[in-house]
């Protein structure tokens, strides 16, 4: 007595996927609503709705918004896909070990027989647990054979259940439209269009061909099917080893309130952790930190969750760290630590998680054979300073496109990636040629510039200044008072940011100034009046 | 150990030779020089357990350069308005650059953890520096391989209670300002560095890259 086989299957599971990032990013997502995922400007899948309102698969971007204008467009993102049927597999493997999966949407699992109260129970079980996991159309089918069960799946009803009794798989198949040929992709749709142009309804007629025959004619493909159709196959992909279990956690009861008694706590866990992924060989090099807190609101629970990059690897001390920063991130003033706070958090604690997001080989990250090089070393004193200040208080300077001084410039946290830099390349014009100002302030100062007569030079639209820059006056911290200009270069106009709808600079234009005591200034005008940007000094 | 006689060709080299002999029969490490880019060769030289002061943002810049542009590691403490381009302009590697913006009451601790993997720690601090804070890094410094440069605004006597040397920057020019015309070019300064012993100055040309 072989195995039967169970297999659920999630229609349009790129639609789901989309929509379940979607909504993991916050973004409003309606069920029922059309949507459908593109590739290439063509519809790739849609979902129930879209379909209802004629959206097709193949169809122009065009074409389906001109059938269903509010329909959602989705990009493309097989690797996305796969990472959400995980949920569905591990969800799954809760109930029946075993699981193959065939492709993002299909999974096939050895029906349990009697052992769920019957293959019906044991569906009406999975679909229990699924829509648990926030998968609300699937679909199962029981038989005898992949290919049937798989059939069987198809003709369900969301959260449904086809069996196909043992023994009547051929039957089943065999009842079949030809048309359903044409879900296996192009070579399926080629063979239905040529079966039924042939004057075939169902699949059993094809079964009825001669062996011969189908393989001179149909290829290999031809032969699968009709070895399916007769039921004189049963395939079943292996089972999948489900993956190790790298991700840590610790939990407390009662719950913590300061972020320095989690920290203490933190640390056999973050240890267990390094030693997990040491004993595979591997390192993090990205580690995802969860924390959950007790909220002070009636439903419950809140969760804090950051990813953290390390420049080396991380060490369980680093993790220690990371933990002690994210709980600190609450509270204010977070990138410095004041020696007098008490470090509290919050909310308290009831349990932190170490999730690795980023694993590499350890053997690229190993010491080299007479101990770390000098860049080894500046790490780990480097983070023996973030440790100390703070996260955020120890930056890297890097360059930028850009205008002004201070867009030209950013200070990237020690440790980040920088991203959303503007590229350097691209001639920036408007911006100030020869030596850069070495010092650059962070808020600019509000300044004041008058001419000879006292009367405040201002700049035209047209780029003309109305007056020699003759005395300025800036709120310096010890140095007020005016003082006097002794040559000054520019202006160098720009009118940038008029395409954003609010908050846009606006005109300026950009002024060296060497005053007479040999100070040298980059001053801005604006509409708003003048400013100090930075010092040459 | 066997004492030959010094050759006496120079006063400098004689002292030279005689702290390189005292610092030997101490044990402690001698002290290196830490290059300097060519603008101030011959001009100022810094050593490594040394603290010096500066009264000029692009000469601790200029100054910090040498080490940065060899391999080493340089860092800015207490630099809330440090100009990224400027420093890569004089030479800095930003990929061997640490920054802290604001360290506020941590400077010491910051400054004590950074002497130890960086070659150059440039430092403004936000005040005048007590004694036994200056000796403690000090200390510190002498242990390590390391030099602090202290970063103080100009015409200030400097916020380290006693420096090794004083490297300022006095008469300074700026080439291609008009009225009204042209664009700054460069920066010219007489850079005077009070050691122990006759002030020392050369009229240099600061080497911003042609950009």
């Amino acid at each position: 007595m072989s195995a039967r086989i169970l297999v659920v299957w999630c229609p349009d599971w790129s639609v789901t996927a989309a929509l379940m990032e979607r909504a993991e990013t916050g973004a409003p997502v309606e069920r029922g609503a059309p949507a459908a995922v593109l590739s290439a400007n063509r519809v790739v899948v849609c979902n129930g709705p879209a379909r209802a309102e004629g959206v097709r698969r193949g169809q122009r971007r065009r074409d389906a918004q001109a059938r269903c204008p509010d329909l959602l467009l989705l990009a493309a993102g097989p690797e996305r896909d796969a990472r959400w049927f995980e949920d569905v597999l591990i969800a799954v493997e809760e109930v029946r070990p075993g699981v193959s999966p065939i492709r993002p949407g299909l999974l096939a699992v050895p029906a349990p027989g009697r052992y769920h109260g019957g293959e019906e129970a044991a569906a009406a079980l999975l679909a229990e647990e699924l829509v648990g996991a926030g998968v609300w159309d699937c679909r199962f089918g029981i038989a005898d054979d992949l290919f049937a069960a798989e059939r069987a799946a198809r003709a369900a009803d969301a959260q449904g259940c086809v069996v196909v009794p043992r023994g009547a798989s051929a039957q089943f198949v065999g009842d079949l439209p030809i048309t359903v040929l044409a879900d296996d992709g192009p070579d399926g749709q080629r063979l239905a269009d040529l079966l039924h142009r042939l004057g075939l309804n169902r699949l059993r007629e094809f079964a009825a061909f001669g062996a011969g025959e189908v393989s001179n004619r149909f290829g290999s493909y031809g032969v699968e099917i009709q070895r399916r159709v007769r039921g004189s196959t049963t395939r079943l992909a292996g089972p999948r080893t489900p993956p190790p279990e790298l991700a840590c956690e610790i939990g407390f009861e009662p719950a913590l309130d300061s972020a320095e008694a989690v920290t203490f706590s933190v640390r056999t866990t973050a240890e267990r952790f390094v030693a997990v992924l040491a004993d595979r060989q591997l390192v993090a090099t990205a580690v995802r930190i969860e924390a959950e807190f007790e909220d002070l609101a009636p439903d419950g629970r809140g969760i804090s969750a950051r990813t953290w990059l390390h420049p080396g690897c991380f060490t369980s001390r680093d993790l220690v760290d990371r933990v002690h920063w994210q709980l600190q991130a609450g509270t204010p003033g977070s990138g410095l630590r004041s020696r007098k706070e008490a470090g509290a958090v919050t909310a308290p604690i009831t349990r932190v998680r170490f999730v690795p997001d980023t694993v590499e080989a350890a053997g690229d990250h190993a010491d080299g054979l007479w101990g770390g090089g000098a860049e080894e070393q500046v790490l780990r004193g480097v983070a023996r300073v973030q440790a100390m200040v703070g996260y955020d208080a120890v930056r890297v300077p890097v360059l930028q496109g850009g205008r002004g001084a201070g867009d030209r410039q950013a200070w990237v946290a020690w440790g980040e990636r920088p991203t959303d830099l503007r590229p350097t390349d691209p001639p920036w014009p408007g911006r100030i040629p020869g030596p850069a100002p070495t010092r650059v302030f962070a808020t600019p100062l509000r300044a004041e510039v008058v001419d000879e007569r006292g009367r405040g030079v201002t700049v035209t639209e047209r780029g003309v200044v109305t007056g020699a820059p003759y005395r300025c006056r800036a709120g310096f911290p010890g140095r007020s008072g005016w003082w006097a200009i002794a040559a000054w270069a520019g202006p160098w106009p720009v009118d940038e940011g008029w395409w954003h709808a609010e908050g846009a600079p606006g005109r300026s234009a950009r002024f060296q100034v060497v005053g007479t005591d040999g100070s040298a200034w980059l001053l801005c005008w604006r509409e708003s009046g003048w400013e100090v940007e930075a010092e040459y000094e | 150990m066997s004492v030959r006689p010094l050759e006496i060709d120079d006063r400098r080299a004689v002292l030279d030779q005689l702290r390189g002999r005292i610092d030997a029969l101490q044990g402690g490490p001698s002290r290196l020089s830490v290059p300097v880019p060519s603008v101030l060769e011959g001009l100022a030289r810094l050593r490594t357990g040394g603290v010096y002061a500066v009264d000029s943002a692009s000469l601790a810049m200029v100054l910090a350069s040498g080490a940065s542009a060899a391999g080493d590691w340089v860092g800015f403490v207490g630099w809330d308005d440090f100009g990224v381009e400027a420093a890569a302009q004089l030479g800095i590697a930003l990929g061997r650059t640490v920054l802290v913006p604001t360290p506020g009451e941590h400077w010491l601790e910051v400054v004590a953890a950074l002497v130890d993997v960086l070659r150059i720690v440039v430092l403004r601090p936000a005040g005048r520096i007590d004694p036994r804070s200056a000796s403690v890094v000090q200390a510190r410094l002498r242990s390590r391989d390391a030099v602090l440069l202290v970063h103080g605004e100009r015409g200030t006597q400097g916020a380290w209670p006693q420096a090794d040397a004083t490297f300022s920057a006095t008469e300074v020019a700026w080439d291609g300002v008009g009225r009204g015309s042209g664009r700054l070019h460069g920066q010219r300064a007489r850079v005077v560095v009070r050691e122990v012993g006759r002030p020392n100055s050369r009229e240099i040309v600061l080497p911003y890259a042609a950009r």
